[in-house]
């Protein structure tokens, strides 16, 4: 749009008048032409998935042309999803997200709350620590959190390497710095106005929660939520390393170890794998875009 | 909302407590309050991301089986290792490398995203989003059929301009290449999304000046939009440094380090010392290496996102 206020002043410095439309005709094609060639090289990856998916066995070792599907079959989809071991994998992923969701939002919604409202000895520190903890990557905890847990399950006895819930202890850690952040910015944005009218009717600092905060940073809430389900989805390195029995493992890891047999690919059923585990968070970002892109972008805007 | 809470009792109730309990037992309530509800999430992070970081130095003072202290035998150990710095020199390359590229390609992208007309911009954004959307470890797969020694569909593609079958991840040069290519193409979406949030906050009237003072397209990017999105690249940028040296699916699943360790990074190199060879302190003492480049990552983003907090 800028570019159009642009053009339509760019006559005072060029004489060329007639041609003001033209080039931004043509500055708009080129836009097109290179935003399809993007777009081409951003999906080709999910659309081979979805061709190979749709292929047998021997038509994958064929030496047809690899970009079209000759004859379509859904036997890798019957495969995968009349298998008690996928679907073992499938419901331990969703279990883990659903539950690291739950436990996210109960630990980072009050957390705001109070950092963004009650200023107590420290909170200023404590919010930037919730920051800096959000920076802190999976790939340097992984080691020294294995050791931790192996340990407990020697001191204890308490038996949690190698069993899929030990995920609920862990994904916390890399959802919960983000989605309070974010939610801090949320309530901050909030008029003061709104809560001070509560308290002075009388409503106890659970009931401004519940009935001022939470139901007017909802946008702020949903892309948090969706923020949490997806990283906890997606996550790969933790169960890799906490979890090696068939029965524990997320759909990540138990795609990568299990349809991968020694040397034997199995593409058909990886790839059909791979689009049934990419389609939850594809799905959530179909429908709810708009707020997955607020939460993408309010990590670095809000603050 | 407001309405809800007014009732004879809630009324009551503040009165009460005041009365009984003063003024400052009621502030004091408040902070004490306050402490519960962020106990929760202190107890996370100090149980479950302080501790084990520090507990990853303690450990990269051990040896193998952990019983002895070595101080900084590991260190040395590692510093002797011609692999160490093969991966030292491989994090870098493709840390750096990657983010360039992203940071560009987001640039470009968003640039041509904020140039169509409003009605069809959330159409393509959605499409170029996608990428990101894909969890990582998914998507690699995919790439890593596409690359496939024997049946990979961009050499069939190739062929027919009469390139030879490239080996995408067989040698060491394209095995590099392959792992940065699927790195951008996962992390460019990101930048795009972040550039146009902030495109879209540039003042129209800025550009208005700029023409009307005769600025061509370039200096119309030199000065008005690269000035006003400055924080907003910085911030961007440093994030996805931190995520991209800490990288750890893509280059796992794609080639696992090979071919001969030529391109394992710090947390691949990790793993496969400390989980898949079982010896933790090593891979403790490989990832306490990633630390300094992330401090120094993370102390420029929290002054830019502080900067940026004041401002507004």
């Amino acid at each position: 749009m800028s570019t159009m206020t642009v053009d339509k002043a760019g006559p005072t410095r060029n004489v060329k008048y007639g041609s003001m439309s033209r080039d931004r005709a043509w500055a708009l094609r080129w836009s097109y032409f290179f935003l399809t060639l993007f777009a081409i090289f951003s999906l080709v990856p999910p659309l081979y998935m979805l061709i190979t998916s749709l292929k047998g066995s021997a038509e994958i070792s064929a030496a047809t042309n690899p970009w079209w599907v000759f004859h379509p079959t859904l036997e890798n989809y019957i495969g995968l999803l009349t298998s008690n071991q996928f679907l073992r994998f499938f419901f331990n992923s969703a279990m883990v997200s659903i539950v690291v969701v739950i436990i996210t939002m109960l630990i980072s919604i009050p957390a705001a709350f109070a950092l963004s409202r009650m200023k107590f000895w420290g909170s200023a520190t404590l919010a930037t620590g919730v920051f800096l903890t959000y920076l802190i990557p999976d790939s340097l905890l992984f080691i020294p959190l294995f050791k931790m847990f192996a340990l407990i399950g020697d001191v204890t006895g308490i038996q949690l390497i190698n069993r899929w819930y030990v995920l609920l202890f862990i994904y916390p850690t890399l959802t919960v710095p983000f989605c309070t952040w974010i939610m801090i910015g949320y309530f901050a944005s909030i008029p003061k106005e709104l809560d001070e009218a509560a308290i002075i009717d009388g409503a106890s600092w659970l009931q401004t929660l519940t009935r001022i905060f939470i139901p007017v940073a909802l946008p702020g809430l949903i892309a948090a939520t969706i923020f949490a389900f997806t990283v906890s989805w997606a996550q790969f390195l933790y169960p890799l390393v906490f979890t090696t029995s068939a029965d524990q493992l997320v759909l990540p890891v138990g795609i990568v170890t299990t349809l991968i047999k020694g040397d034997v690919f199995n593409w058909g059923q990886i790839m059909t794998g791979a689009l049934l585990g990419a389609a939850p968070p594809l799905i959530i970002y179909a429908f709810l875009m708009d707020y997955y892109i607020a939460g993408l972008t309010a990590g670095a805007t809000k603050g | 909302m407001v309405d809800a809470a007014i009732g004879e009792d809630a009324i009551a109730r503040p009165r009460r407590a005041v009365r009984r309990r003063g003024l400052r037992n009621a502030l004091k309530r408040k902070s004490t309050t306050a402490f519960l509800l962020t106990l929760p999430l202190i107890l996370l992070i100090a149980l479950l991301v302080v501790y084990p970081a520090l507990y990853s130095v303690h450990l990269a003072t051990l040896n193998k089986s952990m019983q002895r202290f070595v101080g900084f035998g590991n260190f040395e150990f590692l510093f002797k290792r011609d692999t160490f710095w093969l991966v030292v020199k491989q994090s870098c390359i493709f840390a750096v490398t990657a983010v360039v590229f992203k940071a560009l390609i987001g640039f470009i992208v968003a640039h041509f995203v904020h140039n169509i007309p409003a009605k069809g911009q959330r159409k393509w954004r959605g499409m170029l989003l996608v990428p990101w959307v894909i969890p990582p470890a998914m998507s690699t797969l995919a790439w890593l059929w596409l690359f496939d020694p024997s049946y990979s569909a961009f050499n069939y593609t190739l062929a027919f301009f009469g390139i030879g079958p490239i080996p995408w991840t067989g040698d060491a040069a394209w095995a590099r290449f392959s792992v940065i290519l699927v790195n951008v193409w996962y992390g460019a979406p990101f930048f795009m999304i972040m550039y146009l949030a902030s495109l879209k906050s540039v003042p129209d009237q800025l550009y208005e000046a700029a023409a009307i003072d005769g600025a061509n397209w370039w200096q119309r990017i030199w000065y008005v939009t690269l000035p006003m999105m400055r924080n907003i690249i910085a911030i961007t940028t440093l994030f996805s440094l931190i995520v991209t040296f800490a990288n750890f699916d893509i280059v796992r699943i794609l080639t696992a380090g090979g071919p001969l360790d030529k391109t394992h990074i710090f947390a691949t190199w990790a793993f496969r010392v400390g989980i898949e060879g079982s010896d933790i302190p090593l891979g403790a003492s490989v990832s306490l290496f990633m630390v300094p480049i992330l401090a120094v990552a993370a102390i420029f983003i929290l002054r830019d996102v502080n900067k940026r907090g004041n401002e507004s």
